[in-house]
């Protein structure tokens, strides 16, 4: 995709997401930042054969249904879930992933906590304002937990921890639609050990770079 | 991935001894009234000790079969001579199974064919949990996931006890949360394979899936409603991780819970009316309950436990077993649905009720980070961990 088309995408997602996101939802003394407009049911995902049971032949291993297999096949994914047409804040496949960028600016958290610690304030400035002198980057918010917690309890404390960055970042002056937050909860930690050096190096916010492709 | 194709529960049957065999529920009449006899409870619910059977007759993995079922459907397997029941049968090839009581009174004689050795003692297993006055599950379906290599994990489904496991998911990615919809053949579950944590359905019939939420943030902890036709899930796109109910189809999705410390874990009630979830709105994660329509959420009376989640409503929906948290241990405990004195069962995490609202599944530590599935039956308090698949398995789920 070419620069300009690229400029007018952004534009027609940043018009969708004014249009469909309803303002009155916000409330003016909320400090939650609203993630974007909906992307449910964009595009329906067929796979032709996931996993179908009650067959002997498989249709259960990898090759099988990757002919037309929208899933089997990480290239055909935009196309068929049309995140931006749909006013999704991130397209991936439109931009490029760095993660050595900010390898250095990774933010630590206290045990069972989403409140972001004095000590790594600096680590989120940096990001924020490398954001400002790069304007058509964007930044994907990585919240990760130790393994010392059920894991779907886990998985909402890491989308708090990548919550908190992204208030962060707000305040701090860059746009929310350019920060995208996804929550590993302990299926991603840093380091394998299980202890408490571990541990508190896998409570953390990670920062990939998105660079337009 | 060479199983034959499964017609549980119409595996068939048929009567081999015409002398004895009559009508199921005149069985479990008479089984009945043989406890009452005997002055015993054969099948207590409300705990206590295991019932001691007498298992003869049986071979190989019919043997190894009917001796998981009945322990961990809350009997014990005796000497005959301290058993309360005896269990007498063969399987040449075909299983064939003599329920006695104490006085030598048939409680059950029946004879199997078609499936598998193993599906015969499994059926055979329930007609004797049957006849007890009990709901046997040998038969039930679950789902899990299991981390298949470092970082990646995917969705599997089995029967009960693990055994002819089949990979549903093919992501490459990290899956979770997998959940039945109740009465269908349909898996919700957690995919992060279009890079982000989204909530697929499923069809494990067809093969077909599509995405049910794409939101932007957070997509997770999928429950259907006993009718099939909601769900409540875990959303995070209006900026905090709160609970959402929606349809089955995907549409008219509303925010339930409103709050910045965030939700986890919903289950439904029975009825389909109230909703039960782990929050940490006013401290420590605990349970909460809510209407499914919105309103005030209440605080669930857990007397002296603290760090709740995972909560599973029971399908006759008289308790609610959940995981609590102290330190690193993890246990399960279950609770009265209107709150109320917790009893703590075993150390273990995210548990689910069988369709009996007796036996539960739940996962366990077994070091460095690896987790095996164990079974439990709560009257008795006995345990069973499924054969290892490979990896680490956890967040299992029960076809009900």
């Amino acid at each position: 995709m070419n620069r300009p088309l690229f400029a007018k995408v952004l534009i027609l997602v940043t018009a969708l997401a004014i249009t469909l996101t309803p303002g009155c939802r916000r409330k003016p003394k909320e400090p939650i930042t609203p993630l974007g407009s909906g992307r449910t049911g964009a595009g329906t995902i067929q796979n032709p054969q996931p996993g179908r049971l009650g067959d002997s032949s498989g249709g259960l291993n990898d090759t099988a249904g990757t002919a037309g297999s929208n899933l089997g096949d990480g290239s055909s994914v935009p196309k068929d879930t049309n995140i931006a047409q749909t006013g999704g804040p991130f397209d991936r496949s439109q931009y490029n992933e760095d993660r050595a960028q900010f390898a250095s600016n990774t933010v630590l958290f206290d045990f069972d906590s989403a409140v972001i610690k004095s000590s790594e304030k600096a680590n989120i400035a940096s990001v924020a304002a490398h954001l400002v002198s790069n304007p058509n980057t964007a930044v994907e918010v990585e919240g990760h937990c130790d393994e010392r917690g059920t894991e779907e309890y886990n998985r909402s404390l890491g989308e708090r921890r990548a919550l908190a960055i992204r208030e962060e970042l707000a305040s701090l002056g860059i746009d929310p639609k350019r920060v995208h937050t996804i929550s590993y909860g302990e299926d991603r930690p840093a380091v394998d050990g299980h202890n408490e050096d571990a541990w508190a190096r896998n409570r953390r916010g990670e920062f990939v770079l998105l660079t337009p492709r | 991935m060479n199983r034959p194709r499964l017609a549980f529960p119409e595996i068939s049957r048929r009567a081999w001894l015409a002398t004895a065999f009559s009508s199921i529920p005149i069985l479990a009449a008479r089984a009945q009234a043989a406890a009452e006899s005997n002055r015993i409870v054969i099948y207590g619910t409300s705990g206590g000790s295991p019932t001691p059977i007498y298992l003869s007759g049986f071979s190989g993995d019919v043997a190894s079969t009917l001796r998981f079922d009945l322990e961990v459907a809350g009997c014990r397997i005796s000497p005959e001579t301290e058993a309360q029941l005896s269990l007498l049968g063969s399987n040449t090839p075909n299983v064939e199974g003599r329920l006695l009581d104490r006085n030598k009174a048939s409680l059950l004689a029946k004879g199997y064919s078609g499936g598998s050795p193993r599906q015969q003692a499994h059926a055979l297993a329930d007609d004797v949990i049957k006849a007890m006055g009990g709901q046997g599950i040998a038969q039930t379906r679950i789902a899990f996931k299991c981390e298949v290599s470092q970082g990646k994990s995917e969705i599997f489904v089995a029967d009960y006890d693990g055994y002819g496991a089949q990979k549903v998911t093919s992501d490459g990615s990290i899956v979770a949360a997998p959940t039945w919809v109740p009465g269908r053949r349909t898996l919700l579950y957690t995919s992060y394979r279009l890079g982000n944590p989204d909530i697929f359905i499923h069809d494990l019939s067809t093969g077909s899936r599509k995405p049910l939420s794409r939101q932007a943030g957070l997509n997770t902890a999928a429950a259907a409603s006993a009718d099939g036709q909601r769900v409540a899930m875990i959303l995070s796109k209006d900026g905090s991780p709160n609970l959402y109910v929606g349809r089955i189809d995907g549409g008219g999705t509303t925010r339930v819970t409103d709050n910045r410390q965030g939700d986890s874990s919903p289950c439904w009630s029975p009825d389909g009316k109230t909703l039960c979830y782990s929050s940490r709105s006013g401290g420590p994660s605990t349970l909460f309950l809510v209407s499914a329509s919105g309103g005030a959420p209440r605080r669930l009376r857990l007397a002296g436990v603290s760090n709740a989640t995972e909560p599973d409503w029971s399908p006759d929906g008289q308790n609610i077993v959940f995981t609590t948290q102290s330190g690193r241990a993890f246990e399960i405990c279950v609770v009265p649905a209107g709150g109320g004195d917790v009893s703590r069962l075993v150390e273990g995490e995210d548990p689910v009720w069988a369709p009996n609202s007796r036996t539960v599944i739940y996962a366990r530590r077994v070091g460095k980070g690896v987790r095996v599935l164990s079974l439990l039956d709560v009257p008795t308090r006995q345990t069973k961990d499924l054969p290892r698949l490979s990896g680490s398995c956890s967040q299992p789920t029960w076809a009900r």
